[in-house]
């Protein structure tokens, strides 16, 4: 299959690539990765006028902490972020989850930026951010702005990110002590997308208590979808198998699934419960409690 | 449409091309280069038989653009032999006969020999990891597995 044609740039800086997103506007895409980009051009299922390639952008790609908060440069392949301990120490939520994402072939060129700013909501690392409470950094021609992860996503493929944006880092909270965070996702087989996921992140007290739960679902409705009622739910109660079995309920009905080839809105629904349990589970074990 | 040059280094040769911006990876080696070692198999990245090394590591061909190899250094099935000599996942398929019908060894070899250059004795977790990627509907990957364990040692002791 071959995409239909296009004229390619290749950015050499940020700024050579925001003008060019803004010569072109609607007509041009960003090419980072490319892992689903290229499929739908290549599928005919979109098409643009320009690619404008941010791949070889070097000050796109980092991993650092610094002032409370774990930044991530939006052109970091899944590959480093697989490999990195700082990712491996901090959010147990997104080393359980790269390693799911799609194939190790894959995961050497797909960027976390494209995964995230793609607005699929079959992408798993949507929910990870929104349950980690990150904020997104885009910086178009008047400069940079933040994004809350939680705001970001408008509707199936739609974000926030103007025209002429481009997402150049993710700022994570580090969490603090007594935190923990997972991903449970279920697929049918390597390199396919979730029939349901669900990504934890919890912070407890002294005392044992959730002080924050982030929640979140993958593939669960035309966003990722933040499950606000079930982390309202699990604030300051200690949890039990019967806390955690109302929370993962309230979790799953946050999610409007359609039916399709991976199952019924009853299975899906059902598989987000589930999932959302031995998430949470997961992660309250993580963050040393019972 | 403009065409773009390119300057890629294919299996250690420095070789130019002349290419259309939407010209896949794949095509630029089997139809450009003429290298058809390399195989076009499900053409929507999920069966792997396209891979090559595209600066060491293994990508799916057919879902990169020909013009973002430039100036990168790209590695075949064609180039594993060295002098005459097989590379050592080359020669441990042989041995454990690690193929039938053989449409999807290419990627295979290209996949598990960049393995090997990074983890010197891969678990068998880690080999059915790194091959996930990779489809095989014949052989089944029991015999892969045991192929990649034998070049492993061969190469590595």
């Amino acid at each position: 299959m071959i995409p239909a044609p296009f004229d390619y740039h290749r950015a050499g800086s940020l700024e050579e690539a925001i003008g060019l997103l803004s010569r072109y506007k609607a007509d041009a895409k960003l090419l980072s990765g490319g892992m689903s980009l290229l499929p739908t051009l290549k599928l005919r299922l979109g098409s643009f006028g320009h690619l404008v390639d941010i791949s070889r952008i070097a000050s796109l790609e980092y991993i650092k902490e610094e002032k409370g908060m774990v930044r991530i440069g939006a052109g970091t392949r899944q590959c480093t972020l697989e490999r990195s301990e700082l990712i491996r120490s901090k959010y147990g939520v997104l080393a359980d989850a790269v390693p799911l994402i799609a194939d190790p072939l894959v995961r050497n060129r797909g960027t976390i930026g494209g995964n995230v700013a793609n607005g699929d909501p079959a992408n798993d690392e949507p929910a990870i951010i929104i349950a980690l409470g990150a904020e997104l950094v885009a910086r178009g021609p008047k400069g940079e702005r933040s994004i809350p992860a939680n705001r970001f996503y408008k509707d199936l493929f739609v974000t926030d990110l103007k025209a002429d944006e481009i997402l150049v880092e993710l700022r994570i909270p580090v969490p603090p002590p007594r935190s923990g965070s997972a991903y449970r996702k279920l697929k049918r087989k390597t390199g396919d997308f979730a029939v349901a996921a669900v990504a934890v992140q919890l912070t407890l007290d002294a005392k044992g208590a959730v002080e924050r739960a982030g929640i979140a679902l993958t593939n669960a409705a035309p966003t990722p979808i933040e499950a606000v009622e079930a982390s309202k739910f699990l604030a300051g109660k200690t949890p039990s198998e019967d806390v955690i079995a109302k929370a993962s309920r309230l979790a799953a009905d946050a999610g409007a699934p359609s039916a399709d080839r991976r199952g019924s809105v009853e299975y899906k629904r059902e598989m987000a419960r589930v999932l959302a349990a031995r998430a949470l589970r997961a992660a309250l074990e993580r963050a040393g409690g019972k | 449409m403009a065409k773009h040059k390119i300057s890629v280094t294919v299996n250690g040769a420095a070789r130019e091309a002349e290419v259309e911006s939407r010209l896949l990876l794949v095509h630029l080696i089997r139809e450009v280069f003429r290298l058809t070692g390399t195989h076009v198999g499900c053409d929507t990245s999920h069966c792997g038989v396209c891979t090559v090394l595209l600066d060491g590591q293994p990508v799916k061909s057919c879902t990169v653009l020909a013009v973002q190899a430039d100036g990168c250094s790209v590695a075949t099935v064609e180039g594993l032999e060295q002098g005459g000599k097989l590379h050592a996942v080359q020669e441990a398929f042989t041995e454990k006969h690690a193929l039938q019908c053989g449409f999807c060894t290419p990627g295979m070899l290209m996949t598990t020999s960049a393995l090997l250059e990074r983890n010197k004795s891969p678990s068998e977790q880690q080999i059915r990891e790194a091959i996930s990627g990779n489809l095989c509907r014949c052989t089944g990957y029991l015999n892969i597995v045991k192929a990649v364990q034998y070049a492993a040692e061969k190469m590595h002791g």
